[in-house]
């Protein structure tokens, strides 16, 4: 049996008083691309941004239960360097505006003063970039600021910073939201090459995007993780009245 | 009914006629007295303008031309000794205030920077003269220093705070999620991206500290002879000004004059030179 990559027992995340992600328990194994859905405020980003420990740093921000990186606890961990195991990728592109687009994809070794030789340097921008398909449309303009790119090439230059650092796992919080349909699907479709490299959890409140990239799906409801399956199965036999309802758009 | 209603946009055109006309009179107002005083003070001062007008020292009464030099240098050096100590307590004050921006301590904080706002400089000179001259023995370009230096506190540290608070959370956020400690995040992200505002409002806290000579009179006092010695008595432009505008002698308000002339080419260029800078470092989010 392969080794989980990651696993969540009886965890629970709170804001304050109120009790965001509600006893989760899941299993996720390697090169796969897991998508979290659920309607809007049922703890899917909250839960995403658990498992690289951002949640925390919202004030009154708690957590209890376990979540294991390959069997180790994350919350004895570092945040540092859990961080650098467990990337991110935000909603809204947010490339560093003061770095040109070459450090901007070295912006993990650079800002944490991590040495590397002009020739690493070179070698983790061009394979970042390659990896996230935005090599050629920047290659001539890596010393220039990010900031003629369109959105979705801004969010493909975040998606190169992160596996710049060639993290194990990455988080994608609704990565397309800000983007319009074609720069979606460039970056739906780079789910695909990127899962053979790394493990993929991708929050969206799109179940089209859900059903198109994702091989496993878990289905959040109110803070609760309500079906977790193989995606053909949650779309074609779910197994919960809920996500029966979420999925033929009783509510959404 | 139609008709009425042409009327009425023709009656609304004249007001809003009316009222433009007024706002720029009103405009035209109060730049009247900044423009007065720029041409004037061109005027007059210019004519002392010359080499040895920057290199040579006073000349004592009844001896035509003389210099500044001892002026010049010493509020060079009492501005940047200011500067250098206003910076780091500024800058720190207005990263607490903007990290820490809802909490008890930094109300109480921008409450004591609103009252030092209202200080005369007066006040901060007697400070400083209680503070350091006396316990010292001595007047000195370092107390004066220090007088300025609480005067420049308070526009430094509000336009700093006012860059650093726009900072976007999904920056900060962008550089935590990359594993990077949160000093690094202040130090290399945040700070980077509000040089421009950072600088700028030093460069504002210079220009209004330079001209104080209030905060100087007990303090830096003045000194005929050019004097590199910061824990001794030092001359500078506003003392030089105001010693030689209230004596009799010509030559000396010809002096007075240039040091005027040198004092706002200073202000301005400063003032220039922020604008500069922020038109080309400033990061938009």
């Amino acid at each position: 049996m392969e080794r989980p990559i990651l696993e969540v027992k009886h965890f629970h995340a709170w804001f304050g008083d109120h009790e965001v992600v509600k006893d989760v328990n899941l299993t996720l194994y390697r090169n796969k691309v897991i998508a979290v859905m659920g309607p809007s405020g049922c703890g899917k980003t909250t839960f995403l941004r658990c498992i690289n420990r951002m949640h925390e740093l919202t004030p009154g921000a708690r957590t209890e239960g376990e979540i294991l990186l390959e069997g180790e606890n994350i919350y004895e961990m570092s945040p540092i360097v859990l961080r650098l195991r467990v990337g991110m990728v935000f909603q809204r592109p947010n490339p560093f505006p003061h770095l040109t687009i070459y450090e901007n994809v070295l912006a993990g070794y650079l800002l944490n003063n991590i040495p590397l030789s002009r020739t690493e340097k070179d070698a983790i921008v061009e394979d970042s970039l390659r990896k996230a398909a935005l090599w050629n449309e920047v290659k001539d303009n890596l010393k220039k600021k990010g900031n003629f790119l369109s959105g979705g090439q801004q969010q493909r230059l975040c998606i190169a910073r992160a596996i710049a650092m060639k993290p194990d796992i990455l988080l994608l919080d609704e990565p397309t939201s800000a983007l319009d349909p074609i720069s979606t699907a460039g970056i739906e479709e780079l789910t695909q090459e990127l899962k053979k490299n790394y493990t993929l959890i991708l929050v969206t409140h799109n179940m089209q995007q859900a059903a198109r990239v994702s091989d496993e799906t878990a289905f959040f409801y109110m803070g609760e993780l309500v079906e977790f399956a193989p995606t053909r199965q949650i779309f074609t036999a779910p197994r919960d009245q809920r996500t029966q309802n979420y999925i033929t758009g009783r509510f959404s | 009914m139609l008709v009425h209603s042409f009327k009425h946009i023709r009656h609304r055109q004249i007001r809003s006629t009316l009222i433009r006309v007024v706002i720029v009179c009103f405009t035209l107002l109060t730049l009247l007295p900044l423009l007065y005083i720029l041409a004037y003070i061109i005027r007059r001062g210019i004519g002392a303008i010359n080499w040895s007008f920057f290199v040579e020292l006073p000349k004592p009464v009844g001896e035509r031309g003389g210099g500044i030099a001892n002026a010049l240098t010493g509020s060079v050096l009492i501005v940047a000794l200011a500067t250098l100590m206003a910076v780091p307590v500024g800058l720190s004050s207005a990263l607490y205030l903007s990290e820490h921006s809802r909490g008890k301590l930094a109300g109480f904080i921008r409450l004591c920077i609103e009252v030092l706002t209202g200080i005369p400089s007066i006040v901060v000179g007697i400070v400083a003269y209680y503070w350091l001259v006396r316990p010292m023995n001595s007047f000195s370009a370092f107390s004066g220093s220090v007088a300025l230096a609480i005067m420049m506190l308070p526009i430094m540290i509000r336009s700093a705070e006012e860059t650093l608070k726009r900072f976007p959370v999904h920056l900060r956020e962008a550089s935590l999620a990359l594993g990077v400690p949160y000093y690094k995040t202040i130090l290399k992200v945040l700070l980077p991206c509000s040089l421009s505002g950072v600088l700028s409002g030093i460069m504002l806290s210079i220009a209004r500290v330079i001209g104080e000579t209030a905060p100087l009179l007990f303090t830096a006092f003045g000194n005929p002879y050019l004097s590199f010695n910061i824990f001794h008595p030092m001359h500078s432009l506003p003392l030089l000004i105001y010693n030689y505008a209230i004596s009799p002698y010509d030559s000396w308000h010809q002096l007075a004059w240039g040091a005027a002339w040198v004092l706002l080419m200073w202000i301005l260029l400063l003032n220039v030179l922020t604008r500069i800078m922020i038109r080309k470092w400033s990061v938009r989010y």
